[in-house]
């Protein structure tokens, strides 16, 4: 019964909110970079709304069920995995063993369901895009994996989110030692590319193919998609924040700490989309395959050696 | 007004469409987006593909090439939509009115909602045009 409390309070409601202000957060640094004023604060709420009220069209000869299904499944799997992160981090933390697994699968769903989307929606530009999406997980799911090895091996190979943060708290942030560091820079990058913003927005890449596998998405279907993505954007730095940085707390002066950290990890993610070009495809994968794997397998490695 | 027109008043996303304009409309609509008109603080955001568009920005005189492309355009933009039309030549063709290759002005094609005229109109024009239109749907 309190699970479903959580699924529905925490991890669809505030989540929901948290996400739609994280980007109201990235807009406005965005405008504020570019020397404009920006969006007011309900905007991203306003775009929401005023996208499930419009008519969804749905492209001849697309697969209408996939068509429509997919972005549930992502905003599902989102919903999900904010559960998890906030039973782990507010609760009394009894989930199950291997729960912080569940959360790296799941993590993958919503790139899956663009993917599913944008070849279901029977268009050779969200083809492409779907296509370029895939190669972009393959690209990034490796370091993504490594640098979560390091939070698990610090832990004493734990691998539940709730031990790895009763380790933080009775040992300090991961981030504080070496191999931490390393992980969590690699683990920023791989967000960057999960969250499908610049210098890896390759698939959604708006002056080359409009919008990938979204251009043919409308009304209440986009408007599932965007509010995933703002979810994404706060649960994705929640994620980090959890298994590097000690989690939130919701005591005294923590609470403005925790707020920091994910106010903090949103806007460095913003400053790397607005201050970076857009890379190839096979540039892309080059770096996460290249330098990404050797930085995170040597934090790994450090890790191991108890750095 | 239904909550549904009052977000869509408040984030209009518009897609452009040259139909055969001189290209200084849609650099004027362009200009809109600057850091020194900054349409965005409105919510306005320049949606990539049609399905995601609010509002249709037509510039350009409807020669016979584009107006198939402007009725499929329209029929495939998510209603509500709104339309609007920029610049002499989508008003009444400008100085292609007696031209073989443009036989009908804009609004004898597609309903048009509100109409800017300019050649270009300048971004300011263009602001108050698009606030016109907000005041003439909030009036009904």
């Amino acid at each position: 019964m309190i699970y479903i409390l959580y699924f529905i309070f925490y991890g669809f409601l505030l989540t929901a909110i948290i996400g739609l202000l994280a980007s109201w957060v990235d807009r406005k640094v965005t405008a504020r970079v570019q020397y404009r004023v920006g969006p007011p604060i309900l905007q991203p709420l306003i775009d929401i709304v005023k996208l499930l009220g419009k008519e969804t069209l749905i492209p001849r000869g697309a697969s209408r069920a996939t068509f429509l299904m997919a972005p549930v499944a992502g905003l599902t799997s989102v919903i999900l995995v904010a559960t998890l992160l906030w039973i782990n981090n507010l609760g009394s933390g009894d989930t199950f063993l291997g729960d912080l697994i569940v959360v790296l699968y799941l993590l993958t769903i919503p790139s899956i369901s663009i993917i599913m989307g944008g070849f279901a929606s029977r268009n050779p530009l969200a083809s492409l895009g779907a296509s370029r999406e895939m190669k972009l997980i393959l690209g990034y799911e490796l370091p993504f994996v490594l640098a979560v090895f390091v939070p698990v091996i610090k832990s004493g190979f734990s691998i539940r989110l709730a031990e790895i943060l009763a380790y933080q708290t009775q040992n300090g942030a991961i981030t504080g030692s070496l191999s931490g560091t390393l992980a969590l820079v690699v683990a920023v990058f791989c967000v960057q590319a999960k969250l499908a913003l610049v210098p890896f927005d390759i698939p959604e890449a708006e002056t080359e193919i409009v919008s990938g596998p979204l251009v043919e998405y409308s009304g209440s279907a986009l408007g599932i998609y965007r509010l995933m993505k703002n979810m994404l954007l706060f649960t994705l730095p929640f994620f980090l924040a959890i298994i590097f940085m000690g989690g939130l707390r919701s005591d005294g002066l923590h609470l403005l700490n925790g707020l920091l950290k994910v106010v903090g990890l949103v806007a460095l993610i913003t400053v790397i989309r607005n201050t970076n070009p857009r890379v190839r495809i096979d540039q892309a994968v080059r770096f996460f395959w290249g330098p990404l794997t050797i930085i995170a397998a040597a934090a790994v490695l450090l890790a191991l050696k108890g750095l | 007004m239904s909550l549904k027109l009052k977000a869509l008043l408040k984030s209009p996303w518009v897609f452009h469409l040259s139909t055969g304009s001189c290209n200084n409309c849609d650099i004027e609509i362009l200009d809109c987006l600057t850091p020194r008109f900054d349409i965005e603080r409105f919510g306005m955001l320049l949606a990539p593909s049609i399905k995601h568009a609010d509002v249709l920005l037509i510039t350009g005189s409807c020669n016979r090439q584009s107006v198939v492309r402007l009725k499929r355009l329209y029929e495939q933009a998510p209603k509500p939509c709104l339309v609007v039309a920029i610049g002499e030549c989508s008003l009444s063709r400008g100085m292609f009115i007696h031209s073989y290759n443009c036989p009908l002005p804009l609004d004898k094609i597609i309903p048009v909602d509100v109409y800017i005229p300019g050649c270009p109109p300048k971004p300011e024009a263009i602001i108050a045009g698009v606030v016109k239109l907000i005041e003439k749907i909030k009036k009904k």
